[in-house]
């Protein structure tokens, strides 16, 4: 019951990611989860299995470890291996079939570019300031997106007033809000923030919606008969049901923040990864386009992850749910 | 509140007032045979209780009462509206004509004096076994760690000690009901409501839960509404058997189960079982037939 639910969130948010064009967000947390990869889920399983004493412990994690998809993780490597020696060869031979690689830089030139950049403080702080705005924007949407998305989930009336602002403002992407955050907000800065939050803001708010409305009636019965009152089940019933779902929210959330944040930060700003990325392009750095988007790449997946795994604790209850 | 003061009051379990029994001080539940109580709390009292949900009558002037103290079985057929007439003495649903009163206090809304046993699984699946059965006496502000004392003697009860730290997802359908009654005991009500709790349990499972329930009834001294559609079930287990019609829900029959206590599978042979058991199929199968013909020539 609870995995359907989840999944129907999932859709919906990732329904809501297709539209604003970001692929890598699309991955949920639950499917991570449920996948039978190797994956962050197998630290827990691996420490649930040495909590089973029925087994010595060290066969157990013997055991396990045989179980990992060692030849999986080998494949991967390859793709990856395959793909730079592709990218190589390309771009060493000017390659122009439909895409061209004259231009491209290749891969030991970006990777002389690179350990270059890493002796620069100014490339240091390009990926700090984009940091820090990731962390400031996701942290505001976050607190706003689950407390209005509880209230809306248990008052009616509050919800009927919130839904048509959340209708007509989600489906505008991040790059239509720059001039009109430019001309709401004081300073560049802020604008960048706010588009950001606002990203990030909506999955939030709409899994968090999404999980609470689908907390079954019959734990708040429970939770009545045995005395509680309206601030005990919103913190014992409702908040915990919808944590699976926001945890996805968030997730998802954090995918669209650096989709909005570079949208932002290409446009305005002079500091900042995407700043840093598009700067590049201005003075024919072509070398640093490419590491501006794999740094790129490698944060966001790193913020998601970060996210996911802040959230495992919260949801080791699932893990015996079938 | 009150249930808790009335646990103290009247069993003297030393689970009084905020603060004083430390968890060592805590009765060996289930263990003792003798705490056999004169309940003189814990009445029912339904009268012409109709619930009408837009034209569609669940349950049509139902009056009855329930004394301290009594284990009552509600026997009818599925959909005939047991659970809606339960629901209005668990205080979720307001009755549309009629009132129920326990202690002659008129229920208004779900409170801890009214355990209720549910159906459906009900059970927290983000809290252990032993925070579930905590958070009634946590809802009833005991401490923490009082409320986990309380809960672990509770789960002792039901046989349970081994699973405190264990999530609900993880136990059979039968420890998941047996946590299910712990918890709805741990405030010590006045009333229990079960509804249809072994319903979804195998035939030998439901035995030994039967005959668990009936001793826990007996230490407890509380006023049981047990619902079911199982004729066995109810003769076995209750004082009383009321039996309910379907469309509309209506209280057809009142018969007293002369069975002597403790009851005992032996007795499921005698000729007064058998009897019982008896009469309540010719009633239920009168009224199916009626209600059958009813459908019949509507359609
Ligand atoms: N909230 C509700 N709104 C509308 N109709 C309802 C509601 N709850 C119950 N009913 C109707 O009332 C009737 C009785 O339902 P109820 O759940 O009380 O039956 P029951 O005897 O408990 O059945 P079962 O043995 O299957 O649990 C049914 O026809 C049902 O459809
Ligand atoms: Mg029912």
């Amino acid at each position: 019951m609870e995995s359907n639910a989840a999944a129907l969130t999932e859709r919906e948010a990732a329904g809501l990611v297709e539209a604003e064009g970001s692929e890598t967000s699309r991955t949920s947390l639950r499917e991570v989860e449920l996948s039978t990869e190797a994956g962050p889920g197998d630290a827990i399983r691996l420490a649930e299995a040495m909590e089973d004493d029925t087994i010595p412990h060290f066969d157990k994690f013997l055991g396990h470890l045989g179980t990992l998809p060692w030849d999986r993780y080998g494949v991967r490597l390859g793709a990856i291996v395959g793909a730079v020696i592709l990218w190589h060869v390309l771009s060493v031979n000017h390659v122009d079939m439909l895409i061209n690689f004259a231009n491209i830089p290749n891969p030991v030139v970006v990777g002389d570019q690179l350990v270059f950049l890493l002796g620069t403080s100014e490339f240091y702080r390009h990926i700090l300031v984009s940091l820090e705005r990731i962390a400031i924007s996701f942290g505001i949407a976050a607190v706003l997106g689950i407390f209005i998305g509880i209230i809306m989930g248990r008052s009616r009336i509050f919800s009927d007033i919130m839904m048509p602002y959340i209708e007509i403002l989600r489906p505008i992407p991040a790059v239509a809000w720059i001039p009109m955050a430019i001309l709401m907000l004081p300073t560049e800065e802020a604008s960048i923030i706010y588009i950001t939050t606002l990203g990030a803001f909506f999955p939030i708010v709409l899994s968090t919606l999404h999980g609470v409305e689908q907390t079954s009636g019959v734990y708040i019965r429970a939770a009545q008969s045995l005395g509680a009152g309206r601030i005990a089940i919103m913190r014992h019933v409702v908040l915990p049901g919808a944590l699976p779902s926001i945890m996805s929210g968030l997730a998802i959330g954090m995918g669209v923040a650096w989709f909005s944040l570079l949208a932002g930060e290409i446009i305005s700003g002079q500091y900042g990864i995407g700043y840093f990325t598009w700067n590049a392009y201005s003075l024919v750095e072509y070398e640093s386009i490419v590491i501006g988007m794999l740094i790129i790449g490698g944060l966001g997946t790193l913020s998601t992850w970060l996210v996911k795994q802040a959230s495992k604790p919260a949801l080791r209850w699932q893990e015996s749910e079938t | 509140m009150s249930g808790i003061e009335y646990a103290a009051a009247e069993s003297g379990m030393g689970m009084g007032t905020e603060g004083d029994g430390e968890a060592n001080t805590l009765p060996p539940l289930g263990k003792t045979h003798t705490t056999q109580l004169k309940a003189d709390k814990g009445q029912v009292t339904i009268e012409g209780v109709t619930v009408d949900f837009g034209g569609n009558v669940a349950v049509d002037d139902a009056t009855l009462e329930i004394r301290p103290g009594e284990f009552l079985c509600l026997l009818g057929p599925s959909g005939c509206g047991k659970s809606t007439l339960m629901n209005t003495v668990a205080g979720f649903v307001r009755p549309t004509a009629g009132c129920v009163s326990v202690d002659g206090v008129q229920v208004e809304q779900p409170g801890l004096d009214r355990g209720m046993v549910f159906q459906q699984h009900s059970l927290f699946p983000w809290k252990t076994v032993c925070d579930n059965v905590a958070f009634g006496p946590l809802m009833a502000n005991l401490g923490k760690d009082q409320a986990r004392a309380t809960a672990r003697s509770f789960l002792e009860m039901v046989g349970l000690s081994g699973y405190e730290n264990r999530y609900p997802g993880v136990l059979s359908g039968g420890m998941k009901q047996r946590v299910g009654i712990a918890r709805a005991l741990a405030n010590y009500p006045k009333v229990l409501l079960m509804d249809e709790p072994f319903g979804a349990l195998d035939a030998q499972t439901r035995l030994v839960m039967q005959e668990n329930l009936l001793q826990i009834w007996s230490e407890f001294g509380i006023t049981v509404i047990f619902v079911t559609h199982d004729i066995d079930e109810a003769v076995f287990l209750a004082d009383r058997v009321v039996i309910m019609s379907a469309s509309p829900g209506r209280l057809i029959a009142d018969l007293p189960v002369e069975l002597e206590r403790p009851r005992s599978l032996a007795m499921t042979t005698s000729d007064v079982y058998i009897r019982t058991k008896q009469r309540c199929m010719e009633l239920i199968r009168t009224e199916s037939k009626r209600a059958f013909d009813q459908q019949r020539s509507v359609a």
